[in-house]
């Protein structure tokens, strides 16, 4: 019999003696990673959206994130969620500092959301042209709230946004463009897969070149120190991942092409994580230290955590392997 | 310039108003279609084929506007109510982040192989993934009402200072989790989902079987609504009862409020129905003026468990302010009367179908098809006595919600965000109406579902308006 763990050794000190404070900073920046590479290309699809206006087409482009974008998004409920039980003073002061651009994220997600359901649920033109509309508009406006709000955060903006956040905003965007191709690479055909991957390294291009500029405008604040050993690593790696990118989509090696993307993001959050540690919210002057929740309280969710991340591991293993393979027909999923 | 206190509170009311639909829409008809999906497997019948289609686009639908309505909701605690957010994120952010991992991820995944995959997918897995996605929305819901239920009756923990401002601590999770209020609030909840889909699919049922639209199908559909209504709506005005003893209990100001007694008094009846005797007394209801139909001594024995004597403790003899007494107490009333027409209805359906005259009565049909969305309705009505009666609290004895709300907000964000969402929310509501007004007039089976014979066909009414 294995003897329960008593609840008052809990509030004692961390879970095994871990640094629970420095993994749990980087978890939440490997969650919001891991939603802004998701939900990343599902924005992308959106944006690509525009350049196509064969209904056929426009069809699969939706078959091709219907089943997943949901799956996709709840890792920004997770990572607020997260953000809430781990760092809520941070929770709380990021989110009422940024109050209207907060909302701005929140209607984008909105239009986003609906306008796919809305797009099938009617066949006249009038109707599917406005909500195709209306999925553009929200999938290029999402990213970049959220990449200027990413911005605001790292650089310590006060008011609305700086020319440096903005500039952030547009590289995220860039790069859920990348990250839409690359996923339309495993899922489209023929042309629509050819012209997509075109845009893609069109957005890969501008992606570099905004990244560093954003960069380089937000480093006269003291943190962001742009020569760091790790802020040069990351950017040689980015630079690497990209041509791995251009190189394999040109080949056809199109799983190598989307993980090459997947490690871009994955860099970008990092980088945002480096430059910010030990702080975690610079205009607020608060060190991730000094946000951490008490003891008890951060072991139940560190524990909870644990058990529950793997889990949701395999829910999009067996979601992603029910729908492998390329969309060809228009309703190939229903 | 608007108080930005009053504004988020407003904000916050409409946001949460406006989401509630969508789950109890997805929670009720989760049992439904776990049923409908293993008939269909069980017996291969066409009907439970169609059962399923047809519902599960309306619960697609439902929940994609329950997730971007959702999502809102999940970052309003840290926009409009930072304050609360720092002092209770101890208490408060642990289960939200539950909630994420172990139920949204869980529905919103096998979602995707519910909705799209039937085709693709085994049976086994088929039929795995409608119960997967059903215990997620009611798993959302456990931790959900964990967050609510603490904040009516909190326990397990310790309020300390830290830097000027009361901080939370959590000392016993079980105690805070597990706390009094949870499982009246789970079961009244689910209950209420249960009864509100069973309501709407009884009022959809009806309307088609009263147009002669009526086959196999709607029949159908019709019969497996008035049974779980037979069962969801006795249950609920039970539970109900003793729920509000509870209530009295555990929050005595709230009662007073929900019965509009100012003086702390014994032997006070239940007031059935209240007439109000003025205009004032509509918008100040006060026992004392009501002209009242009332059980005598059952509010005491209700709020003491038994004892027709005991005494209420009125407004008046409590210190804080009172919470809106006229809004609480209407709302109360209405949830209770329509709670009673609810089992009226089951139990008038009830009797046509044991006198096999289930689909001849015109005036059954329109009663059901008229309630078809007062389920939703009442389940409003209950959250705003539950949430509207709490105040000024918002933290109940803990921390006021005037005390909640962002420092830094201004009046002038908080009245854009919240015009701004009662325009976004009111098209999102009509829109949603339309989308599922056309699902049922255009999507719905309408023919028979086994043809005997081509004649049978030829009869059927076409469904094109
Ligand atoms: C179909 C919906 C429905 C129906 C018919 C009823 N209720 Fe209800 N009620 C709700 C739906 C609801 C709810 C889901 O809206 C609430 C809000 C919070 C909760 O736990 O359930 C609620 C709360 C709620 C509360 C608690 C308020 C609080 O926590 O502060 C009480 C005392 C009652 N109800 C009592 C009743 C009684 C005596 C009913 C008699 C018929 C009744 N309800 C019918
Ligand atoms: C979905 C059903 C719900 C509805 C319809 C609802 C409705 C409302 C309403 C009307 C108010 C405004 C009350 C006032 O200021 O007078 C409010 C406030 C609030 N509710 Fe709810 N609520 C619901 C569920 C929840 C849940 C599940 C939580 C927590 C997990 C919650 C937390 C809050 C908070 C923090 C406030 C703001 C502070 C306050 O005004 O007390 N609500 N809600
Ligand atoms: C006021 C506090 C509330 C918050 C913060 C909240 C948060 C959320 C969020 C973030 C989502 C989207 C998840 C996704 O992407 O799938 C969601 C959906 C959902 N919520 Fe809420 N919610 C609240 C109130 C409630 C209440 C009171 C219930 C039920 C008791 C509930 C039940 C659900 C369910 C079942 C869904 C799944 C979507 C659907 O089926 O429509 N929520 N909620």
């Amino acid at each position: 019999m294995i003897e329960p763990l008593p609840l008052s050794t809990l509030a004692e000190g961390p879970l095994f003696g871990l640094p629970l404070t420095q993994l749990w900073f980087g978890l939440l920046f490997v969650v919001l990673g891991t939603f802004l590479f998701l939900d990343g290309f599902d924005f992308g699809v959106g944006a690509l959206f525009a350049t196509r206006d064969d209904d056929h087409e426009r069809e699969q482009l939706l078959s091709a994130i219907g089943p997943f974008w949901d799956g996709n998004e709840v890792w920004l409920v997770v990572f607020g969620g997260l953000l809430f039980a781990v760092f809520p003073v941070v929770y709380a002061n990021l989110f009422s500092r940024h109050y209207l651009l907060m909302f701005a994220i929140l209607g984008s997600l909105i239009l986003r959301g609906l306008a796919p359901e809305m797009y099938e649920q009617r066949h006249d033109r009038r109707w599917q042209r406005n909500w195709g509309r209306a999925f553009v508009a929200g999938s290029l406006a999402a990213p970049f709230t959220l990449g200027v709000f990413v911005g605001n955060w790292l650089f310590g903006v006060q008011g609305v946004a700086s020319a440096a956040s903005l500039t952030i905003g547009l590289a995220v965007v860039a790069l859920t463009v990348v990250d839409g191709a690359a996923f339309l690479g495993l899922k489209t055909r023929g042309n629509l897969r050819a012209e997509t991957r075109l845009l893609g390294h069109l957005a890969q291009a501008a992606y570099l070149v905004l990244a560093v500029v954003g960069l380089l405008l937000g480093r006269s604040v003291p943190h962001v120190d742009v020569t760091a050993p790790t802020t040069l690593a990351l950017l040689g790696l980015t630079v690497v991942l990209a041509a791995v990118y251009v190189g394999a989509s040109r080949r056809g090696r199109h799983y190598v092409a989307f993980a090459a993307v997947a490690g871009q993001v994955y860099g970008l959050v990092a980088l945002v994580a480096t430059l910010l540690y030990p702080s975690i919210d610079p205009a607020a002057g608060l060190t991730a230290e000094a946000a951490i929740v008490s003891t008890l309280p951060l072991n139940l969710t560190s524990i909870g955590t644990a058990l529950l991340l793997p889990l949701v591991a395999v829910y999009f293993v067996v979601l992603y392997s029910a729908f492998d393979g390329p969309v060809d027909e228009p309703d190939a999923y229903s | 310039m608007i108080d930005p206190v009053i504004a988020s509170r407003l904000q916050f009311a409409v946001t949460t108003i406006v989401h509630i639909i969508f789950p109890v829409m997805s929670m009720g008809l989760a049992p439904f279609l776990i049923y409908f999906t293993w008939k269909e497997i069980r017996t291969e019948e066409q009907v439970y084929r169609q059962l399923r289609e047809f519902w599960t686009k309306l619960f697609a639908v439902s929940f994609v506007v329950g997730t971007v309505t959702g999502i809102v909701l999940e970052f309003e605690f840290g926009t409009n109510f930072a304050a609360f957010s720092t002092a209770a994120g101890e208490l408060f952010g642990g289960p939200l982040a539950v909630e994420g991992m172990m139920a949204f991820m869980l529905e919103a995944t096998f979602l995707g192989i519910f909705v799209f995959g039937r085709e693709r997918v085994t049976d086994r897995l088929y039929m795995l993934s409608s119960v997967l996605v059903g215990l997620g929305t009611w798993l959302s819901a456990l931790w959900i009402l964990i967050a609510n239920s603490w904040m009516q009756t909190p326990r397990g923990f310790e309020t300390v200072m830290e830097s000027g401002q009361p901080v939370v601590m959590l000392v016993d999770p079980i105690a805070a989790y597990a706390n009094p209020r949870f499982p009246w609030m789970y079961v009244h909840m689910q209950n209420a989902a249960v009864l509100s889909v069973a309501l709407f699919m009884a009022g959809v049922a009806a309307y088609f079987v009263w147009m002669n639209r009526d086959t196999e199908f709607w029949r159908k559909t019709m019969k497996i609504a008035l049974a779980v209504l037979l069962i969801s709506a006795p249950f609920q005005a039970i539970h109900g009862d003793a729920y509000g003893r509870h209530v009295a209990d555990t929050q005595p100001q709230k009662f007073a409020a929900m019965e509009a007694q100012y003086d702390t008094e014994s032997s006070v009846g239940l007031k059935l129905l209240a007439f109000p005797t003025s205009f004032s007394d509509i918008t100040d209801p006060r026992a004392e003026n009501l002209y009242v139909v009332e059980l005598p001594f059952v509010a005491s024995i209700l709020a003491s468990g038994g004892d027709p004597g005991a005494s209420i403790t009125g407004l008046n003899d409590i210190s804080t302010e009172n919470p809106p007494v006229a809004i609480v107490f209407w709302a109360f009333r209405a949830m209770v009367g329509l709670g009673m027409w609810f089992i009226l209805l089951a139990f008038w359906g009830g009797v046509r179908w044991y006198q096999g005259r289930l689909f001849d009565d015109d005036l059954l049909a329109k009663a059901l098809v008229a309630s078809s969305l007062l389920g939703i309705f009442t389940v409003e009505l209950g959250w705003i006595v539950t949430e509207v009666g709490r105040q000024p609290w918002v933290i109940q004895g803990v921390m006021k919600t005037s005390a909640g709300v962002s420092p830094g907000l201004t009046g002038a964000e908080a009245l854009t965000t919240l015009v701004g969402f009662v325009g976004v929310y009111s098209a999102l509501l009509v829109l949603y109406s339309y989308v599922v007004t056309r699902l049922i007039r255009e999507e719905a089976p309408t023919r028979p579902a086994t043809p005997t014979d081509d004649d049978t066909r030829g009869v059927t009414v076409p469904n094109d308006d």
